[in-house]
Order: structure tokens, then sequence, then C-alpha cells
């Protein structure tokens, strides 16, 4: 018995649902509701490996903010979200803190870097 | 008084504010003052530290900080004087702007012109008036945002969010990632304000609930704030009696609505609309006041900083051209008017001859959320251009280019923009 799922394209305004029949060997059988090839190959690679850019903040100690905004430089699959926050609130860095400082390398062995989006200043003492 | 002059003071320094000045300069302005009451410049956009800017002006996909940085170097390099922790107080209508910092105390600035890019804030749990207790615990979705993001400060770990605009979804997946349970989103409205995309990898992505068509009728607490009794509304957003419950939650965050700050402006009798919240200006983005400019939020609430920037580069070059000798006008001016589905459009009217000219931008937004339509152009009651668009949506910002041979005519005095079903 297969199975359906649902996904919304988000590759254009129109926004469309996107209805999937998956057989048994997890093949995408048959797609409706699509209104055309991008949003098809959108919603295929969010069936098999949905994936997002992580935004979030790391602690800084003796900057001007007590927080750097950081990003995953690439889309991490989305399941490890979750971990990836975790692996990130046990960081701290040391101000000053430059745009682009890479603060985890190849984090929970995805590949993908975690680097600063902003630059921070030493705190005037 | 601390006397100064400069020949453009910019009031605001985030992205509105940054690429009018660069683009002043650019156009050969080299006396620029810039003006932050913050301590940093950026604006808003250094506490939307979530991806999704620049995917229009830079063909890529930037945080807010690094949007703002990009502008923030090119201001650095070219040497434009900068004013920060500094609160402008008046701007007066013939360009005398006031101003004050703990160095210099109260310093009077003589301006030239003057660039209004104050940007907006957000409408407060007063401006809808929600009945209950006054516990802590209700917050503005921006200002929540900016704890969490700048300032290192969670707000709770119960939360309801009221309003399922861009900043309500943004907030709701940095509640739910900070370790918060974000209980649900409520809308007033059938339908959301935010990007489909932010519907999805917001809510959905961590399977938090969007209600629609609720709201909060009571909020609970002595101290802290304890629940939320939550309605349905019918279609004149009436609470429906006995559809009435319960949501236990030590956090509210309204995220209801921006309106521009325009405090100075009006002060300075800038002429404003009722609709937009901001001023009404000509498409050079100059307001009834000849030689005081607006853009970015302050003029009309943004979906994407892009338009912001698009916008703002429009004044920093109306505003040069100003101050090295004036703007040509055409003998009569244009009213745009917004017709059937659309809000409102900016620009107001079209006033000035510019000859290397290819086109106007109007930029316009939806009344309602409509699918497979034609946005018509007329001028009188002749049709002169239009476009197709699979779907408009409130949230969205529409521009719809005018190609300059269209209204060149000097019989032209009015433009009309509406929205309708395509006839298949
Ligand atoms: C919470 C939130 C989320 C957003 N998310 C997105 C998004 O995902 N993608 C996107 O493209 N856009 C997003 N936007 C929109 C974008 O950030 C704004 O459109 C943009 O920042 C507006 O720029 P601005 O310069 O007009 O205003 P602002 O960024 O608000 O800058 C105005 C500046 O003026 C200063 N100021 C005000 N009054 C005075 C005074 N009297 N004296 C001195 N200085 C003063 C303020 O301190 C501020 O720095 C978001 C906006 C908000 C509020
Ligand atoms: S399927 Fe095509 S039309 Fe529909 S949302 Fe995706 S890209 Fe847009």
């Amino acid at each position: 018995m297969g199975k359906k799922v649902e996904i919304t394209c988000i590759s254009c305004p129109m926004g469309c649902d996107v209805e999937l029949e998956i057989d048994d060997n997890n093949q995408i059988e048959c797609m409706e509701g699509n209104n055309c090839k991008a949003g098809e190959k959108y919603v295929r690679n969010e069936y098999y490996n949905p994936t997002r850019i992580l935004p979030t903040t790391a602690r800084v100690k003796n900057g001007v903010l007590p927080l750097v905004p950081v990003k995953s430089k690439d889309p991490l699959p989305k399941e490890i979200l979750e971990e990836a926050m975790t692996e990130i609130a046990k960081v701290e860095l040391e101000a000053p803190i430059k745009l682009g400082d890479i603060v985890i390398e190849n984090i929970l062995d995805t590949g993908v870097n975690i680097v600063t989006t902003r630059e921070i200043l030493k705190k005037k003492q | 008084m601390n006397n100064q002059k400069y020949e453009l003071v910019v009031v605001g320094g985030g992205p509105a504010g940054l690429a009018a000045a660069q683009e002043a300069y650019d156009q050969g302005i080299r006396d620029i003052l810039i003006i932050e009451r913050d301590f940093e410049l950026g604006g808003i956009l250094q506490q939307c530290i979530h991806n999704g800017f620049g995917l229009h002006y830079f063909g890529e996909e930037l945080t807010g900080p690094e949007y703002a940085h990009q502008f923030i170097k090119n201001i650095r390099e070219r040497g434009i004087d900068i004013k920060l922790d500094t609160m402008v107080l008046e701007v007066t209508p013939d360009k005398k702007v006031f101003a004050i910092n703990s160095d210099e105390g109260m310093i009077e600035i003589d301006a030239g012109a003057v660039i209004l890019a104050m940007g907006c804030r957000e409408r407060t749990r007063e401006a809808i008036d929600i009945p209950g207790s006054r516990p802590a615990g209700v917050y503005s979705a921006g200002t929540a945002q900016r704890y969490i993001n700048m300032e290192q400060w969670i707000p709770g770990e119960k939360v309801v969010i009221l309003g399922s605009g861009d900043i309500g979804l943004i907030m709701a997946r940095r509640m739910h990632l900070e370790g918060a349970e974000v209980e649900a989103v409520l809308e007033l409205l059938p339908f959301s304000g935010g990007l489909t995309r932010n519907i999805v990898q917001c809510l959905e992505d961590f399977d938090i609930p969007l209600r629609m068509q609720q709201t909060v009728v009571e909020i609970k607490g002595q101290d802290r704030l304890e629940s939320v009794v939550v309605a349905e509304v019918d279609d004149n957003f009436k609470p429906i009696k006995g559809t009435e419950y319960e949501i236990e939650c030590d956090t509210l965050l309204l995220s209801v609505g921006l309106i521009p700050e325009n405090e100075l402006s009006e002060e300075a009798g800038v002429e404003m609309s009722s609709i937009t919240g901001g001023p009404i200006v000509n498409e050079g983005r100059e307001t009834n006041i000849e030689g005081i400019f607006a853009c970015g939020n302050v003029l009309h609430v943004h979906d994407l900083v892009d338009w912001v920037t698009e916008e703002s580069l429009i004044a920093g070059k109306t505003a040069a051209d100003y101050l090295k000798g004036g703007i040509a006008k055409r003998s009569k001016a244009i009213d745009v008017n917004p017709g059937e589905n659309v809000g409102y459009i900016v620009p107001h009217k079209i006033t000035n001859k510019v000859d290397d000219r290819k086109l106007v931008n109007l930029y316009m937004r939806a009344k309602q959320p409509m699918a497979d339509v034609k946005i018509n152009l007329y001028a009188g009651d002749k049709k002169l251009l239009d476009k197709k668009a699979r779907r408009v949506e409130p949230g969205e910002m529409i521009t719809f280019p005018v190609p300059e041979k269209m209204f060149s005519s000097n019989d032209i005095s009015s433009l009309k923009v509406d929205i309708v079903k395509e006839e298949k």
C-alpha cells in the first residue's frame, strides 16, 4: 500500500498545494496540483531531502552585544535543525568578530559551516 | 546651541537612509550627514537575523545584518558623516533639523535638503484594545525579536502569537528553536498576510498550528500572564459567542501591524496619506514641502527590504538633483489613483519632467487575495497597459513599471490602476 503526502510548493507566490502518491518503494508514483515544472523539481527535493538555512545566534564575550547572529552557510537537512541549535548553544566567541567568521566547522558531519552574519566590535572598557 | 550646516541631512540610519545617502553621494553631493538614534547603523535589519533578504537587489539570499552590512560598508567607504546615539527632535519646514546627543547636547543643523527615513513602529496592545488584566508577558513581536536576537533574553516558555504576518511567523520559529513551546499562531483574517514560504518553513516545519479567524478576547493573570481566552470571529471580526476557549501561556506576542513613524513629518507640515500612514509624495519621493523627501517604511510599510532600497535610491537621486539646481516640472501633475482591489499606490502623483527617464515604477498593494488577475492601467477611461499575475496578496507589494512615453503627453492628468479577475 502506498501513501499520500501533501507538500506546499514555495518556489513562487502561487503556493500550490501539491499531492504526492508514494509507492511501497518510496518512489513518487504521481504528483498532482503543481502548476509547472519548477514546482515538480522543488516538491521532489522537498520530499526526498528537505533542507533549510538555519539562522540563529551564538554567545559573545566582551562584545558591544552579548550575541552575534550566525547561519549555516549552506542548507542543512531539516530534521537536524534542533540538534544543530544545541551545538551552536555550546559555543562562546570572543569579540571582536568579523562578518563571515567560522563558528563551527562541518557541523554534525554535514560538511556545512556555521558562520557569523555581522561584525561585533569589542566593548570599550 | 551648537549650530551646524549640511547640504543633505538624512534622518534615520536604516536601509532606507543608508541607500538614500549613498545614492546622493554617488550623484555628486558630498556634504551629507546621517543621524541615527541607535548605537549603530542598520535599523530594524540588525534584529532580523533570518535569511530572506536581498534576492531581488543582490540576487542572493542574505540575512538582515548581512544586507545592512553591505550598505554600512558603502557609507564608510564614501566617508559620509554619521551621528549615532543622536535623536532628531524636530524638522522645520525651512529645513532646520534639531537633534540631541550626550556629546554635543542640542544641535541645530541648517540643511539644504532633508530625507526622512525613520522607518515604522509596531502596533501595541493599546492600539487593538484587548480587554483583561495587564500582567507582564505581553510583547510586540518585534520587541521580542530584539530581546532574543540582540539582548540574549528569552521572553517566556509557553507562547501564543497573535497575527500571522511575516514577523509573527518568523518569531514562532525563533521561539520554538530557542526551546519555547509555541501553542498557536492566531489570525483574525481568513488568510495570512505572511509569505507562503514562511508559513511552511516557520510553522509547518515544526507543527505549530495556525488558526484563522480567531483572536484573543481576554488576557488573564496577576503579575505574569497565565492564559489567554481565544474566540472565533465572524466576517466582521466580531467574536462569536460560545466559541471561546482558553490557552495556558506565559507569553503573548502581538504581531498586529506596523505604522510609519511620522511624528517628525507631521510636525514639519508634511502632507500625509490616511491610507499608508506616510507622507504623500511624487515619483521622486518628494513631499509637499520642497526639498523634504521620504523613503522606506516611513513612507509606506514594505514587505521586502529590496523595495526599500530601490525606493531610497530614487529619493537619494532626486534630493541630489534638487540640491544641484532644481527639478523641472511637468506643466500638469498626474494624480495616481487606486481603483478596484488596489489599497494604495506610491507615488501618489507624477510631477517631474526627467529627460533620460525610461519608466516610473508604481508600487501598490492589493486589498484582497485574488488568483489569475489582470492589473490594468488607465488614463481617464483609456486603457494604457495591462499585466497578468498568477496571484496577488495584500502582504506582497506589486511593482508595475510604466514606460515614460505612456504618460509623457501633457494631456494626461490622472492614472488609475485596478486589479480584476482575468476573463478567460
Ligand atoms: C520584524 C521585521 C521583520 C522583517 N522581515 C523582513 C524579511 O524577512 N525580508 C525583508 O526583505 N524585509 C523584512 N522586513 C522589512 C525590512 O526590514 C524593512 O522594510 C526595512 O528595515 C525598512 O527600512 P527603513 O530604513 O525604512 O526602516 P528601519 O530599518 O526601521 O530604520 C529606521 C531607522 O531610523 C531611526 N530613527 C527613527 N526615528 C529617528 C529619530 N527621530 N532620530 C534618529 N533616528 C531615528 C531608527 O532608529 C532606525 O534605525 C522586516 C521588518 C520587520 C519590522
Ligand atoms: S508549482 Fe509552479 S506555480 Fe505552483 S507554486 Fe510551485 S513554482 Fe509556483
